[in-house]
């Protein structure tokens, strides 16, 4: 007779094995890694370019330039590019980031003839067109509007703001600054930002040699360096005001997000800490999801994360509960961190915590996708694989005493800013 | 071209293994065929409500979520007005746990009262959270009632109103539970790092003994022919105007849905579609326009969306779309731009053939229409279609008479 009270044997998690790129560096200083892994005759590459020197008096130069890098070449206009990227079944994003901004093309292999020198065209002789930049504004500014109305938003922004003023990572632009945004100094940031010696492609799929010969061919000539791009940054303004209460007299919820800044993933400390936050907040079962969603039943649902970027980390709270509710979550939220300072984990929760951990990071390996973004992940942040070497060895030996350390050396409520947006 | 092999419990369990060596991860998706269009009127967004209180323990197993974590695995789930899916994701060398709390779950719930009253919270901030504190977010409690005056697609997946989750009692979920929640009901997906006989033995086992219940027999009023447009209006506090049109289209597994979505596309997919080059970029009417479909098991929804640019009239903005969809039943599509919506739709499928999760949830969801090796042949049905189609397809979609137009005016 089948006991279904008995949990069936499980076992520990092992043989977590990552793919190693190969890398070339292109003659014009760019370097190329590439996975070459899957069943699909399909790539995925990405064009990786480190953020220009953060400008206060100009905050949304990258951005612009990013977005619009598909709105027109000297030799192809925005829906020409589209036309072709479409027409071949192809998809093209750019997105930026707080250190880097990229181009990605997800392609089939036998299209990628006709989509690399599309590429190629938008990373080289991008002109900003000014027509498209007028509707860039416009809708930028209509998409704006609708975000400043929505709580979550505005908390995230005021949190960034306070953390990280004054630089990319706090930006936080108000309507007008969209209509400051002059042509010419898309096209000069362009010329210095989108240059091979501050490009990193990485390519991954089925690349055998003629794909790569193919990729190498179309990245390799005909594009040079003009200069060394400046990449510094300039220092964080931080603001002395810890609380920051906006508040919306009709909201049904009130968004919260709280935090402080942190180590980031180049310090020996983070992979322990990524344990501490997964207790607090970082997954379904944790402590404030237990706390608060499943026991008060405050809010559909509330987390914390750790965030690495490279000139600093953060960890953050964030929610959105009941405006009625909105003193009792923050105390319950107080009431976990100090708790967590205070007392021992128990080991069946360490435990737990260390298999979901081990669990998600082979779980993350799904495809040879993941395994470059587990790449880039610790590239771009100036360290290699040895990383997830220290961070599976970190999980498996942390003990509740270094959790109760480290909470205490890291997480000091009373200097975190907290911002509430809704009713208080 | 995904491979799997499908087999039956006598309960009536419906079981498809797709083998997957890639990965050392496995997936165990559970479909269960009831959703918000199946509930009673007055106690709306009961199927969703029921989908959180799965999470709160079963008859043998008091945590649902702890033990999986333990072995390293993650699951979540989602209701639509059609479906509830469950899915499991974890190291394939802990898949009988998945076997053991699917299982039990399915067997029956632990029904507690606490655990009701807490999710009836949560599904309430759920409820404002997504629905009524962001611009926008009612826009489908009021679309839907205006598009179906019949069928139980009139009201959302969360529910009409809120007070139809706070009267919810245990003894409607334990009737619902038993209507709903048996073998016969359910179609279970294992996917990745596993063999077929391995899960034909863990099926048997912890499967096997449940009873296969009653089956649920589906006979759902049917939204009867729109005869004249609809329109309504609504002032509220968001920061710009907005424009819904709702066209009554076929049901996902009709042959016209595949048309129909090939429209869409040619409509609103991609930098180079239609509506996006002359509204957003030539004529410059509108910051963002949108054409996608509900892809709805019973007649559907075909739904073009968009907010004009300030200063453009409400009338002046639909004007402009109702020009591209005449333009669409006037003058036969082009072969190349047709091809182009071919080509994505085929390189769609490809990317999607990436993801293991995907491959087991498509799986599920194509055994539910009928035949899950309906999959493999997705693509080929849209190839099949020719600028004809999409030009009688259009003529048919897109009449005046068949719209039901919402209005949002900012305050």
């Amino acid at each position: 007779m089948l006991d279904r009270t008995l949990t069936p044997e499980f076992n520990p998690i092992e043989h977590i094995k990552l793919i190693a790129p190969g890398h070339i560096k292109l003659e014009n200083d760019c370097n190329l890694y590439w996975f070459n892994s899957g069943e699909q005759e399909l790539v995925r590459i990405e064009w990786i370019f480190s953020n220009l020197r953060f400008d206060p008096a100009k905050p949304l130069l990258n951005i612009a330039v990013n977005t619009m890098l598909n709105d027109g070449t000297n030799s192809l206009t925005g829906a020409q590019i589209a036309d072709a990227i479409d027409y071949y079944g192809a998809f093209l994003q750019v997105d930026y980031g707080f250190d880097h901004s990229q181009v990605t093309l997800y392609c089939l292999n036998k299209h990628l003839k006709h989509t690399l020198p599309v590429i190629k065209d938008i990373l080289t002789q991008s002109i900003f067109p000014e027509k498209e930049l007028n509707t860039f504004i416009r809708n930028q500014q209509q998409k704006l509007q609708v975000s400043l109305q929505k709580n979550d938003f505005l908390a995230r922004r005021a949190f960034n703001k306070a953390l990280f003023g004054g630089t990319m990572y706090g930006i936080s632009p108000d309507i007008e600054d969209y209509a400051k945004i002059q042509r010419d100094d898309l096209l000069k940031h362009f010329k210095l930002m989108y240059q091979p010696n501050n490009c990193t492609m990485i390519a991954a799929g089925k690349i055998d040699d003629d794909i790569l010969k193919e990729i190498t061919l179309h990245f390799d000539k005909d594009w040079t360096n003009n200069s060394i791009p400046d990449i510094t940054q300039p220092d964080f303004t931080e603001a002395e005001q810890l609380f920051n209460y906006i508040e919306k007299p009709d909201a049904l919820q009130s968004a919260i997000r709280l935090g402080t800044k942190l180590i980031n993933r180049t310090h020996p400390d983070f992979p322990a800490l990524q344990v501490v936050n997964t207790i607090l907040g970082g997954y379904f079962g944790s402590r404030l999801m237990a706390n608060i969603r499943e026991d008060k039943g405050y809010t559909y649902g509330i987390g914390s994360g750790m965030s690495s970027m490279k000139y600093s980390g953060a960890i953050f709270i964030a929610t959105e509960v009941g405006a009625d509710v909105t003193r009792q979550a923050m105390a319950e939220i107080e009431k976990e961190i100090k708790i967590l300072q205070t007392e021992l984990v128990s080991e069946e929760e360490l435990s737990l915590v260390k298999n979901y951990m081990l669990g998600s990071l082979l779980g993350s390996l799904e495809n040879v996708f993941s395994h470059a973004d587990k790449f880039k992940n610790v590239y771009l942040s100036g360290l290699d694989f040895e990383y997830y070497d220290r961070y599976t060895e970190v999980i498996r030996n942390i003990t509740a005493k270094d959790i109760l350390t480290l909470a205490d050396q890291y997480l000091n409520f009373d200097q975190f800013y907290r911002v509430i947006v809704g009713k208080y | 071209m995904v491979k799997f092999n499908w087999f039956t419990l006598d309960n009536g369990l419906r079981v498809i293994v797709h083998e997957d060596k890639t990965t050392p991860m496995a997936v165990l998706n559970i479909l269960y065929d009831v959703g918000a269009r199946d509930e009673d009127p007055n106690q709306t967004g009961f199927a969703h409500l029921f989908e959180h209180l799965m999470f709160g323990g079963s008859v043998n197993i008091p945590s649902y979520d702890e033990p999986l974590q333990r072995v390293g695995g993650e699951n979540n789930a989602f209701t639509s007005n059609d479906v509830t899916n469950y899915y499991i994701t974890l190291p394939a060398v802990n898949i009988e746990t998945a076997f053991w709390l699917e299982s039990d779950r399915m067997l029956s719930l632990a029904f507690s009262e606490k655990s009701l009253e807490v999710q009836r919270n949560v599904v309430m901030e759920e409820f404002k959270q997504r629905y009524l504190n962001q611009p926008y977010g009612d826009v489908w409690l009021n679309l839907r009632p205006l598009a179906y005056k019949t069928h139980p697609y009139r009201w959302a997946t969360i529910g009409k109103e809120l007070s139809h989750i706070e009267e919810a009692r245990i003894e409607d979920v334990k009737a619902f539970f038993k209507k709903h929640y048996n073998p016969q009901n359910a179609i279970m997906v294992v996917g990745g790092d596993v063999d077929t006989e391995d899960v034909k033995k863990l099926a048997e086992k912890w499967f096997g003994p449940i009873p296969a219940g009653n089956k649920y027999t589906r006979d759902l009023p049917q939204e009867p022919e729109q005869l004249e447009a609809r329109r309504e209006t609504v002032t509220a506090k968001v920061p710009l105007n907005s424009l819904y049109i709702a066209f009554h289209m076929a049901a996902r597994i009709d042959e016209e849905y595949y048309t129909t979505d090939l429209i869409s596309d040619l409509l609103s997919r991609g930098n180079s579609s239609r509506m996006y080059r002359t509204l957003v970029k030539d004529k410059q009417l509108f910051s963002e326009v949108h054409a996608y479909t509900t892809e709805s098991m019973d007649a559907g929804l075909f739904i073009v969306d968009g907010k004009p640019v300030a200063g453009v009239t409400i009338e002046a903005a639909e004007a402009a779309i109702w020009e591209e969809l005449e333009k669409l039943k006037n003058e036969m599509v082009a072969v190349d731009e047709l091809t182009k919506v071919k080509n994505k739709t085929e390189s769609t499928m490809m990317f999607s053939e990436m993801s293991l999760l995907d491959k087991a949830m498509n799986l599920a969801f194509f055994e539910l229409m009928g035949d899950a090796e309906m999959f493999n042949i997705e693509v080929s049905r849209y190839l099949g279609i020719t600028p004809q189609h999409i030009q009688r397809q259009a003529q048919q979609l897109f009449t005046k008479q068949n719209s039901s137009t919402l209005i949002y005016l900012a305050e």
